[in-house]
């Protein structure tokens, strides 16, 4: 067992883990955030990606103990209980999900990709060839990601179009 | 819990992580990005009782000096991929190398070191003619790449050694690379991929390194095609000769997305793609 200190979400935590505890089942089991979904366990399907220390990465393919001192965001740390961030309001507009296991995933690793200026709709393209989504075809997906580059949405309070 | 259990330590530098893969032997493991190694953890296809994890020693950067470019075993494939000191040959492969996420983390060194058979980056060091730096209870050394592969997941580096730095030559005037991929997805392995660097001076090819991978066991550079195009004058026709003559050079076994017979056949589609496109 060995001592760390992360933080997520803004939260510090201190805990004992095992040295072969993998990050995710760190966040899902130990911090009960299971909003990061557990799909390959070998990296492929990008359902597990979280942000450490800014930078997306697969969540699974991490040990718990090599956070230590890191700080990690989940898909809880966008929006917490408060109003949508732009990037979830452009998916809710778009369709853009609709079993929603591989969701929190792209947000994050959109997040991160947002945060570094603003794609072109190849790179978007490109990023999502990183990520499974069985249900939406991903056109929903590349829309909602490049919305939110543009950032061409409408103020919260602004009516949204019909049927949304 | 995937993983079997393992011992974890933390290496703050070189020596400590030297001193701990001696101290755990055969039954050790450097731990770099982790991109194919925890894959491989979780799968339980290793079972290692100490992993020396390398991510705070220290030996990530990117360095450029005397014509070359050095870059630390854990600098991250993204940050490789960002720097304007990356040859425009690596620049062109690293977008083939997994995804965008899995680049963030995965390392230059671990994938060289690593040596699966169909990696790009273990090609592009090899076409460039790079060099590789390891270090050991021996002490350093210095070797091209040519001799770092022997196999799958299989090199030259001795036991307890561990790969430091790769070192990359930078263009040199009149020189043109080009980097050729087919994988079945965007960020598949590849089922074969052909990399050309050429250098031209007054209408002829002067230099040429044509090498190929996922075909082969090893990136492996054809000391024949490079000998066909040597001393002529590039064009379509040199370039399709070159690419037929690949594609009997190589002996892919072949698998369930295509046969031998296919693997050739690309094998030289994209080798003259490569010299086509790096003259």
């Amino acid at each position: 067992m060995t001592e760390i200190e992360v933080v997520v979400n803004g939260q510090r935590h201190r805990e004992a883990v095992e040295d072969r505890l993998l990050l995710t089942d760190f966040l899902r089991q130990r911090l009960g955030l299971t909003g990061t979904h557990v799909g390959c366990e070998h990296g492929v399907c990008g359902c597990c990606t979280v942000r450490l220390d800014g930078v997306a990465v697969r969540g699974c393919l991490l040990l718990a103990v090599q956070a230590d001192g890191c700080e990690v965001q989940t898909v809880e740390g966008l929006a917490g209980s408060g109003p949508l961030t732009a990037l979830q309001e452009a998916f809710r507009r778009h369709f853009a999900l609709q079993c929603g296991f591989c969701t929190p995933g792209i947000l994050m690793a959109a997040e991160d990709l947002l945060s570094r200026g603003t794609p072109t709709r190849d790179e978007i393209v490109d990023l999502l060839s990183g990520h499974l989504c069985r249900c939406t075809g991903y056109a929903p997906i590349v829309d909602a990601i490049e919305e939110a580059a543009a950032g061409a949405l409408p103020p919260a309070d602004e009516p949204r179009p019909e049927g949304t | 819990m995937k993983p079997v259990p393992f011992r974890y330590v933390v290496a703050r530098s070189l020596e400590e992580a030297l001193a701990a893969l001696a101290e755990g032997g055969d039954d050790a493991k450097p731990l770099a990005g982790g991109q194919s190694l925890v894959p491989a953890l979780n799968l339980r296809l290793l079972r290692p009782e100490l992993l020396v994890d390398l991510n705070r020693a220290g030996l990530d950067g990117i360095v450029r000096e005397n014509g070359s470019v050095r870059v630390g075993a854990t600098t991250r494939q993204a940050e490789l991929e960002r720097s304007p000191h990356a040859h425009p040959l690596v620049r062109e492969a690293l977008p083939f190398v997994g995804h965008v996420v899995t680049r963030n983390r995965g390392t230059v060194g671990g994938s060289v070191a690593h040596a699966d058979g169909a990696a790009e980056l273990p090609l592009c060091l090899v076409a460039l003619g790079g060099e590789v730096v390891a270090e050991g209870p021996d002490g350093r050394r210095t070797f091209p790449a040519e001799e770092l592969f022997v196999t799958h997941y299989t090199t030259t580096l001795l036991p307890g050694e561990l790969l430091v730095e790769t070192v990359w030559p930078a263009p040199g005037g009149g020189e043109r690379s080009a980097f050729e991929e087919l994988a079945l997805r965007g960020g598949d392995y590849a089922l074969a991929m052909a990399a050309a660097v050429l250098r031209h001076d007054q209408g002829v090819i002067r230099e040429a390194r044509v090498a190929v991978g996922a075909v082969t066991d090893h990136p492996t550079a054809l000391a024949e095609v490079e000998a066909l195009l040597v001393g002529n004058a590039p064009s379509d026709e040199l370039a399709h000769e070159a690419g037929a003559l690949a594609a009997t050079l190589v002996d892919p076994a072949g698998g369930i997305h295509a046969t031998p017979a296919y693997l050739r056949h690309l094998t030289g589609v994209l080798v003259e793609r490569a010299i086509r496109r790096a003259t």
